[in-house]
């Protein structure tokens, strides 16, 4: 068959093509971008009419990829693990409401945080909700699970979460792809009142979820993925979920360990399989890329009199990412040192592009601020965020996508004027236009600025949901029109600029000014498209 | 055999394509491989890096170990240090020497340049020069490919079909700049 180089991202979007994927959804989000854009580039699903437009954000992605579920057909959806915080809402419902064609939900999460504001751990979300999580070690995995997701997605009628970390998201390795499965037909719920969770309803369905979740366990203890490899050694034994059993099995390149070795890939845990490998050895060391889920549970409260190590012994480090000189130590190994990095080194934090437009309009927020006195800039999630190195230093926050516009009006209640808001374009359609609504009901004395770049730049410059409609929805939220106020970040117009930010911080009463000029990413990408498109006319 | 490399330079150096074209080699020759690479923030301005792992047996982890890559392939020399503790022992360090300065305390290139001498197995060619002398000034990263293809156990011929099939759809003309790039930094001696 067919071998293919590919990121953890691509295999999973490549298996879900050749799963029967009818639609794919999302928002772009560090490290799950690439399951999208590769199905948006692929031309099967082109020939195959698969859906495959970015969502506004991970909510309505969620619910669209349920809906087209409620039609029979097969859907999946992507994210970073933030992601999943906005899309919690419809996640945990999915679940009762329980799924009619098959339903995925990846969630990547960045321990480390390479590129996020935090290293939470998604496998806790599919606990909390009762789904069943798939965790791939590697790339020939996750492109394999994809197809096993949807069929396990279909027999208890329930979503199922695919849990990848950073490292196997961006990594590539080659990828045996499979016989190709149709499409699902179009077929309605056989029950029109499944999706209705009115209380009478959903106590019945979350009766029947509950019991389907304690099947899963049995199921799990079969499962291909959760495998025992037993071992002469009974002194010590280690249980690894996902890419962990990697970096375990690095450090025995001659035939393995020789202790015994569970690995898990499926959840919920096979309890079988655990008391299995716990029963038959001395003491357990736990490996988890990410939080210690399992080790906190084998733990418990009360002492079980099993000595357990992992994260909260100290025996591997209880924060960041895990690689095989960390596991090296864990399992009493003594990993070599290398060399050190020498003091002259300095550390290189990402910065603006030559040429950015937020970089243009930091510069004049940060004049236009100077006549007033303690002022404080609330920002959001994006590139912009790099406001907050030297040499600009102007915002204060970067909490969640959308915080800085209701910030700004906590703030103003609180009494900070001028309260400014910083967020992209893409942002503000994201979960920013709510924000502004509260702020024109109230009519908070707060200042908006939306960096518009005409994209959705950090994550590599997708389609922006908000690119030629910023100022009609800001019109339509109720922002007064003569405090809609448009600049274009560059240098020749500083003045100008700063004059109009000025006026617009002084106002009493919401206000909007769009900074707009396109990236300069995706500017160099458009001309050079347009230049080899000219050449070949 | 097995080739473990990390790779590295400066957001925007191409060190990507370093490995996209070592990685199609390698699958000319039937090896198994991993390739980590970094996306998103890091990637505008920041230090970036990529693992490449290369073996004729099947490669487990994504990551190297500490102390177990056979090469450091650096487009920028301050980056080639940052990178000490994955290199073995035996290893070897190849570097460009032009810095990219985009930090207000970058340290005195000198100083770089002598950390690096200390390292036992290393090689200092100045790639920008280089690439503008074989009349391709972008190619930098190809120059130091070639310059580090020697300990790389891959023939050289297959590295440069790589390349041809990398550029391939860019014309003739950048492939062969792109050939050109690559034996000048093979050329180099250490």
């Amino acid at each position: 068959m067919q071998k293919l180089l590919l990121l953890g991202d691509e295999a999973i979007a490549l298996g879900a093509i050749d799963a029967g994927l009818s639609g794919m959804y999302g928002y772009p989000g560090t490290p799950s971008t690439e399951i999208m854009e590769y199905i948006q580039s692929s031309e099967e699903a082109e020939s195959l009419s698969i859906h495959r437009e970015w969502s506004a954000n991970e909510k309505t992605a969620l619910e669209a990829a349920l809906g087209m579920s409620y039609t029979g057909k097969r859907a999946m959806v992507a994210m970073k693990h933030v992601g999943l915080n906005v899309a919690a809402d419809p996640f945990i419902n999915s679940a009762v409401t329980g799924i009619n064609g098959g339903l995925i939900v990846v969630s990547a999460d960045d321990p480390s945080m390479h590129s996020s504001q935090n290293e939470q751990d998604s496998r806790f979300y599919g606990k909390f909700a009762y789904v069943p999580v798939f965790e791939p070690a590697d790339q020939q995995e996750a492109y394999n699970m994809v197809s096993d997701a949807f069929e396990l997605s279909e027999k208890y009628r329930l979503p199922v979460m695919m849990r990848i970390t950073t490292r196997l998201a961006h990594s590539r390795a080659a990828v045996v792809r499979k016989q190709k499965e149709p499409q699902k037909p179009f077929r309605l719920p056989s029950d029109p009142r499944q999706f209705v969770l009115l209380p009478a309803i959903a106590r019945r369905k979350y009766s029947a979820l509950l019991t389907a979740y304690e099947s899963l366990k049995f199921e799990n203890r079969l499962s291909r993925y959760n495998i025992f490899r037993d071992g002469r050694n009974r002194k010590l034994g280690v249980i690894a979920c996902g890419i962990a059993y990697n970096y375990l099995m690095e450090n025995f390149p001659d035939g393995g360990p020789d202790f015994p070795v569970l690995k898990i890939s499926a959840y919920p845990f096979p309890n079988d399989l655990i008391s299995d490998l716990t029963g038959r050895c001395e003491e357990v060391l736990i490996l988890e890329e990410g939080y210690p889920l399992l080790e906190e549970l084998i733990r418990g409260i009360l002492d079980c009199h099993l000595k357990v190590s992992g994260r909260m012994d100290g025996a591997i480090p209880r924060a960041g990412e895990l690689d095989p000189s960390v596991v090296a130590k864990g399992v009493g190994l003594t990993p070599e040192a290398g060399l050190k990095v020498p003091d002259i080194v300095k550390s290189r934090p990402p910065s603006f592009c030559k040429g950015c437009g937020h970089a243009d309009t930091f510069n004049a927020v940060i004049e236009a601020l100077k006549p007033f006195n303690g002022t404080g800039v609330f920002s959001d999630i994006g590139c912009y965020t790099l406001g907050a190195l030297p040499p600009y230093n102007i915002i204060n926050s970067c909490v969640d996508m959308g915080a800085s516009v209701t910030m700004a009006v906590g703030a103003a209640d609180g009494g900070l004027h001028p309260s400014v808001a910083v967020i992209g374009d893409s942002t503000f359609t994201h979960s920013g236009m709510t924000g502004l609504l509260d702020a024109v009901l109230k009519n908070s004395p707060v200042t908006v600025i939306i960096s518009d770049n005409s994209t959705t730049g950090m994550t590599g410059g997708q389609k922006s949901h908000a690119t030629g409609r910023l100022a009609s929805i800001c019109e339509g939220l109720g922002v007064e029109p003569e405090h809609i106020r448009q600049i274009e970040p560059l240098r020749k117009n500083h003045e100008e600029n700063v004059r109009i930010l000025i006026e617009e911080f002084g106002y009493r009463g919401v206000s909007v000014v769009i900074s707009a000029r396109e990236c300069i990413q995706t500017a160099t990408r458009r001309k050079k498209a347009e230049a080899s498109e000219n050449n070949s006319k | 055999m097995k080739s473990d490399i990390v790779l590295s330079g400066v957001g925007g150096q191409g060190i990507l394509s370093i490995a996209s074209i070592i990685g199609l080699a390698a699958i000319e020759n039937g090896l198994y491989l991993k390739q980590s690479e970094v996306h998103g923030m890091s990637q505008r301005g920041g230090d970036v890096q990529s693992h490449l792992r290369l073996s004729d047996k099947p490669v487990i982890s994504d990551l190297i170990p500490h102390g177990k890559a056979d090469l450091i392939i650096s487009v920028e020399p301050m980056e080639s240090l940052r990178y000490l503790p994955w290199l073995a022992s035996d290893g070897w360090l190849v570097t460009n020497s032009t810095p990219y300065i985009n930090i207000p305390d970058y340290p005195p290139v000198e100083e770089i340049l002598d950390q690096i001498r200390k390292i036992r197995n290393h090689k200092i060619i100045d790639a920008d020069l280089i690439a503008k002398n074989v009349g391709s000034a972008r190619s930098g990263n190809m120059v130091i490919l070639g310059a580090a293809s020697p300990f790389i156990e891959i023939p050289f011929s297959s590295l440069e079909n790589a390349v041809k099939s990398f550029f391939g759809r860019k014309g003739q003309e950048i492939v062969n700049l792109n050939i050109k790039a690559l034996q000048a930094g093979r050329d180099q001696k250490a």
